[in-house]
C-alpha cells in the first residue's frame, strides 16, 4: 500500500491526487502500527494509530485550504508550476 | 667629523623621500633648494671628509662605520655598512661635487618642465644609490646600490612618458643591463658559497688565502663580475642600450650616463681586484672587453648626426679605456681617467643641453652651425672639453689620463702591443669624431638661429667643469700617490724601446692628424665630406656603423623574435590552464547541482524515496 | 477469519491501485473510500474494533468528505480529464515503479525476517482508553493542539477578503495603476491588473 501511494505521488501531477496519495501513504503506516500492535497484544498500536488519524485530518485540512489557495492564484491545479524555488 | 659618512648618502634619500611624499605641493624655489641643497650638503661633507682623511688618514687607511645589521639568517648576516678609503672617497667626490654642479645647471634647465619635483626626487635618488653603492662594505648592499641606480636610470630615462618611445628606450636599458645584473648575482652567490662572506674587504683575504691564482673559481667569479659590470657600463656586447637612453633629460645623461653611473661597472672591478689579479684571464677578458669597445664605439660615433648619440658613443669608448686600464692592471690610471672622463664628459652633456634648447631642441649636428659667437660661453667651454676629451697634449686633463692608459697599455705587466695600438686608433678616432661634432656646431654658416639663452644658472657650472677639464691634469702626481692606499701599483713589465714620453708623442701627433683631417672634411671643404658618402663603400660603412655595428639588429633577430614568438603561442598560458581550470571545475559543479533544485515537489520526493531504498539497503547488507 | 482478511485486503489495494489509475477526479476519490473501507475491515480482522470505526468514521467519514467538499467547489470539472490525459503517458509510470518495488521488496524482507506471532483476541476500546489517559496523556493533548493549529490554519488560509471595487483616480487614466491593496490573493501576484 505505502509503495503504491508512493507511486502515485510521484506520478500524478494534479494537486489533489498527491494529497490523496499521500493519505493512501499515511493510512499504509496505520495500518502497520495496527498490525504490530495485534502482533504483540499491546493497544499501543491503537494508540499510534489514533495519533496518526489525528494528524492526517489536521494536514488535510491545512492541504486543502492551501490548494483553494494554490487555485485562485494560479489557475491550474499542477504541482510542477508550483516550482518558484528553482535554481 | 668622518664619522658623519653617513650623512652623505642619508642627505640625499631623505630629500628624495621628500620630494617625492610633498614635492607636488612646494612652489619650484623650494623643490629646487630641497633638491640641489641636499647634494651641495652631501658635497661639502665629502669635503670636509675628504680634507680630514687627506691630512690625517685613519689606521689602515681606511674607515668603517657600520650603521645596523641588515639581515640575520643563520651563518649569513650583512650589514649596512660603509667602508671609506681612498677608492671610495675619490669616487664619492666626483659623484657630489659633479652631481652638485649638474642639479645647479638643471634647476634651471628643467625650469619649465610640469614634473619639476619628480626630476628632482628621482635624481636625490640616484645620487643616494650610487653613493651607497660607492660606500658599501659588503657586496650585497653593493649590489642594493647597484640596483637603486639602475632603477632610478630606468625612471630618468622614461622621464618624458608620455611619449611611448622613451618607455621603450628606458625598458631597453633596464633589460639590457638586467642580463649583466644577472650574471653579477651568480657571481655573489658563487662567492658566498665558496668563500662564507660578502664582506669585501674579508672577502678579498679569504680569496687569496683559499684560492690559488688561476684557479677556475676565482676566473669564473671574475668573469660573472666582469659580466655585470659590462652591463651597468655599457661595454660590448651590452652596450646597445646607452645611445638610447639620451632620450632622457639631458642633465640626466650628463649625471647618470656620462660621470657616474656607467663607471660603476669601472668600480666594482677596481674593489674585487684582487679576484682579478687572481685570474689572469679574466684580467686578459677585461682589457679585451676594453679595447674592442673604444674602437667599435669610435667608429659608430663617427657616423651619427645626433649631438647627444655623439657623446654617448663617446662615452662608452672612454669607458672602454677605463676597462683596457684596469684589464692590464693598471688601477691607478684608470681612476684617474674616471676623474677627468666625468668632469669633461659632464662638461660636454651640459653644453650639448644648452645648444640644443638655445635651438629649441634641435639635435642634428648637420643642422646646427655658426653658434661660436652666438653662444660664447658655451663654445669655449665645449671647447675645452671637446680637446680634453681628445686629449690636446699638456693642458688639458684628458691628455694626460689617456695616455697614462695606453702608456700602461704597453709597459704594464698585463700589455700587449696590440692593446697599444687599439689605444692609439682610438685616440686618433676620438680626435676625428670630437671635432668633426665641434667644426659642424659651432663653426661655418649659421644653421638653426637660437630662441632661448640661458642665464647664469646653467653657465656657471659649465665654467667650472672646463676649470677642472684643464688643471685635472695636474692633479695626477697627487691623486696617483693618494690611490695607492687602495690599488696597488702598477706592475712595469720594461719598456722595450718605448718610453711614455714617447708614447705621448704618437698620441700628440695622432690628435693633430685628427684634427687636420676634422678641419678639412668639415670646416675648410665640406664638399669632400659629401664626395665622401656618395661613394658607395663609404656609405655602407657608415651605414653600418650608424647602426652600431649591427648590434640592435643582430639582438632583435636572436633573442627578441623568438621570445615574442614563444609568448604568443602560450597566450592561452599553459600554466594558467591549471589555476583557471580549478576555477572552471567549480563553475561546472555549481552548474549540475543548481540543475538538481528544480523547485519540483515530485522531484524532491523521489530523490527522498531513492535515498531511503538506498539507506534501506545499506541497512541490510552492510 | 483467513478468508476475510484477504478478500478485504486484496479490495483495499485494487481500489488503490484503480484509485492511482484514474482520470476523473470524482472516480478517484471514490476509489479511495472503498480503499480506506476495506482497511478498515482489515483492522477489525486484525483485532482492532475500535480503530476500525474509527477508520471508518474519521477516515473515510470526514476526511475523504472534505477532500469532496474541495473538489466540487473547485469545479474542476473536464479541463482536468483532459490534462490528465496529457499527463499520464505509459512512460510516466516506469520510474516511480522501479522505486516503489525496490521499497516495496525491502520492506517485505525486513518483514518477513520477523517472527509470527498468533493474531487471535482482539483488543477493545476500554483497553485502548487506558492507553491514552494513562501513559500517553502528553500525546493526546498535542494532539489537541494540533487540531487547533490545524482548524485555525485553514480558517486563515482559507479566508479571502471579497473583492473591492477599483479605486479610479480622475488624474490618470492609466489602466495599470489600479488600486490592489485590499486584494489578499491578487497582491503581489505577477498578473497584470484587471481592467473594470
Amino acid at each position: 500500500m505505502f509503495s503504491l501511494g508512493l507511486t502515485g505521488l510521484l506520478v500524478r501531477r494534479n494537486l489533489i491526487f498527491v494529497l490523496m496519495s499521500l493519505e493512501v501513504m499515511l493510512n499504509a503506516a496505520g495500518l502497520a502500527f495496527i498490525a504490530a500492535g495485534s502482533r504483540w497484544h499491546q493497544p499501543d498500536g491503537q494508540v499510534m494509530f489514533l495519533f496518526i488519524l489525528t494528524m492526517a485530518a489536521a494536514e488535510v485540512a491545512v492541504g486543502l485550504a492551501l490548494v483553494l489557495q494554490v487555485y485562485h492564484r494560479f489557475k491550474s491545479l499542477d504541482v510542477d508550476m508550483l516550482s518558484g524555488m528553482r535554481g | 667629523m668622518i664619522s658623519w659618512l653617513w650623512l652623505i648618502p642619508a642627505l640625499p634619500f631623505l630629500s628624495a623621500a621628500l620630494l617625492i611624499l610633498f614635492g607636488s605641493g612646494w612652489s619650484r624655489r623650494a623643490v629646487a633648494a630641497v633638491g640641489v641643497g641636499s647634494i651641495g650638503l652631501a658635497a661639502s661633507i665629502t669635503f670636509l671628509i675628504a680634507f680630514r682623511f687627506w691630512s690625517a688618514p685613519p689606521a689602515g687607511d681606511a674607515y668603517t662605520q657600520v650603521l645596523w645589521t641588515w639581515i640575520r639568517a643563520g651563518g649569513f648576516q650583512p650589514q649596512i655598512g660603509l667602508y671609506l678609503d681612498a677608492l671610495s672617497l675619490v669616487m664619492i667626490l666626483v659623484v657630489t661635487f659633479v652631481g652638485f654642479l649638474i642639479h645647479i645647471y638643471s634647476a634651471e634647465f628643467m625650469a619649465e618642465d610640469p614634473d619639476y619635483s619628480r626630476f628632482f626626487a628621482y635624481m636625490n635618488l640616484f645620487v643616494a644609490s650610487m653613493i651607497t653603492l660607492l660606500l658599501a662594505n659588503n657586496l650585497l648592499l653593493l649590489l642594493l646600490g647597484w640596483e637603486g641606480v639602475g632603477l632610478c636610470s630606468y625612471l630618468l630615462i622614461g622621464f618624458w612618458y608620455r611619449n611611448p618611445n622613451n618607455g621603450l628606450a628606458a625598458r631597453k636599458a633596464f633589460i639590457v643591463t638586467r642580463v649583466g645584473d644577472t650574471a653579477m648575482m651568480l657571481a655573489l652567490f658563487l662567492l658566498f658559497s665558496s668563500l662564507g662572506t660578502l664582506q669585501i674587504q674579508d672577502l678579498m683575504q679569504r680569496a687569496s688565502h683559499q684560492w690559488q691564482a688561476g684557479s677556475t673559481l676565482a676566473a669564473t667569479a671574475a668573469l660573472l663580475l666582469l659580466g655585470g659590470a659590462v652591463g651597468k657600463s655599457a661595454q660590448l656586447p651590452l652596450q646597445v642600450w646607452l645611445p638610447d637612453a639620451m632620450a632622457g633629460p639631458t642633465p640626466t645623461s650628463a649625471l647618470i650616463h656620462a660621470a657616474t653611473m656607467v663607471t660603476a661597472g669601472v668600480y666594482l672591478i677596481a674593489r674585487t681586484h684582487v679576484l682579478f689579479a687572481m685570474a689572469p684571464a679574466a684580467q686578459l677578458a677585461v682589457a679585451i672587453v676594453g679595447a674592442t669597445t673604444l674602437l667599435v664605439a669610435g667608429c659608430s660615433a663617427l657616423t651619427q648626426h645626433d649631438i647627444k648619440r655623439i657623446l654617448a658613443y663617446s662615452t662608452v669608448s672612454q669607458i672602454g679605456y677605463m676597462f683596457l686600464a684596469l684589464g692590464v692592471g693598471a688601477w691607478q690610471a684608470a681612476l684617474f681617467h674616471f676623474v677627468t672622463h666625468a668632469c669633461f664628459k659632464a662638461l660636454l652633456f651640459l653644453g650639448a643641453g644648452v645648444i640644443i634648447e638655445s635651438l629649441h631642441d634641435e639635435h642634428s649636428i648637420f643642422r646646427m652651425g655658426g653658434l661660436r659667437k652666438e653662444l660664447p660661453v658655451a663654445f669655449w667651454t665645449f671647447l675645452i672639453g671637446g680637446s680634453a676629451l681628445a686629449g690636446l697634449p699638456f693642458v688639458t686633463a684628458g691628455f694626460f689620463s689617456k695616455d697614462l692608459i695606453i702608456w700602461n697599455a704597453w709597459s704594464a705587466q698585463g700589455g700587449h702591443a696590440m692593446l697599444w695600438i687599439a689605444g692609439m686608433a682610438g685616440a686618433l678616432l676620438t680626435s676625428l669624431y670630437t671635432f668633426r661634432m665641434i667644426f659642424r656646431v659651432f663653426f661655418g654658416p649659421l644653421g638653426t638661429p637660437v630662441t632661448r639663452r640661458f642665464g647664469y644658472r646653467m653657465n656657471v657650472p659649465l665654467i667650472v667643469l672646463a676649470f677642472l677639464a684643464v688643471v685635472g691634469g695636474y692633479l695626477k702626481t697627487p691623486l696617483l700617490g693618494f690611490l695607492h692606499s687602495a690599488l696597488p701599483a702598477t706592475i712595469e713589465r720594461g719598456t722595450r724601446g718605448l718610453t711614455e714620453t714617447g708614447s705621448e708623442a704618437v698620441a700628440g701627433i695622432l690628435f693633430l692628424i685628427g684634427l687636420y683631417f676634422a678641419w678639412l672634411f668639415h670646416l675648410q671643404k665640406r664638399s669632400l665630406a659629401d664626395a665622401l658618402v656618395a661613394n658607395s663603400t663609404a656609405r655602407a660603412l657608415d651605414r653600418w656603423w650608424f647602426a652600431d655595428w649591427g648590434f640592435d639588429w643582430i639582438y632583435e633577430k636572436v633573442f627578441v623574435r623568438p621570445f615574442v614568438w614563444t609568448a604568443n603561442i602560450n597566450r592561452a598560458d599553459l600554466i594558467d590552464t591549471f589555476y583557471t581550470g580549478v576555477g572552471r571545475m567549480a563553475d561546472m559543479l555549481y552548474r549540475g547541482l543548481s540543475n538538481t533544485q528544480t523547485g519540483r515537489v515530485r522531484w524532491y520526493v523521489t530523490g527522498m524515496a531513492a535515498g531511503t531504498v538506498v539507506f534501506i539497503a545499506m541497512v541490510l547488507y552492510l | 477469519m483467513e478468508l476475510t482478511f484477504c478478500i478485504a485486503g486484496g479490495v483495499a489495494v485494487l481500489s488503490t491501485a484503480l484509485m492511482l489509475t484514474r482520470l476523473n477526479l470524482v472516480h478517484s476519490l471514490l476509489y479511495l473510500v472503498v480503499s480506506l473501507l476495506g482497511v478498515g475491515v482489515v483492522f477489525f480482522v486484525l483485532g482492532a474494533p475500535f480503530a476500525a470505526a474509527l477508520e471508518a468514521i474519521v477516515y473515510a467519514g470526514a476526511i475523504m468528505v472534505l477532500f469532496l467538499f474541495v473538489v466540487m467547489m473547485l469545479n474542476i470539472g473536464s479541463q482536468s480529464a483532459e490534462e490528465e490525459k496529457r499527463w499520464l503517458t505509459p512512460g510516466i509510470w516506469t520510474g516511480p515503479a522501479i522505486l516503489a518495488s525496490l521499497l516495496l521488496i525491502e520492506v517485505a524482507y525486513l518483514a518477513g525476517t520477523g517472527s509470527f506471532g498468533s493474531t487471535t483476541g482482539s483488543i477493545g476500546p476500554k483497553a485502548v482508553g487506558m492507553a491514552l489517559f494513562g501513559p500517553y496523556v502528553i500525546g493526546v493533548e498535542l494532539a489537541s493542539m494540533l487540531l487547533l493549529a490545524g482548524l485555525v490554519g485553514a480558517y486563515h488560509l482559507g479566508f479571502r477578503t471579497p473583492e473591492k471595487p477599483e479605486i479610479r483616480h480622475d488624474a490618470d487614466t492609466d489602466e495599470r495603476r489600479t488600486d490592489t491593496s485590499g486584494d489578499l490573493v491578487l497582491a503581489g501576484a505577477d498578473r497584470p491588473a484587471r481592467t473594470p
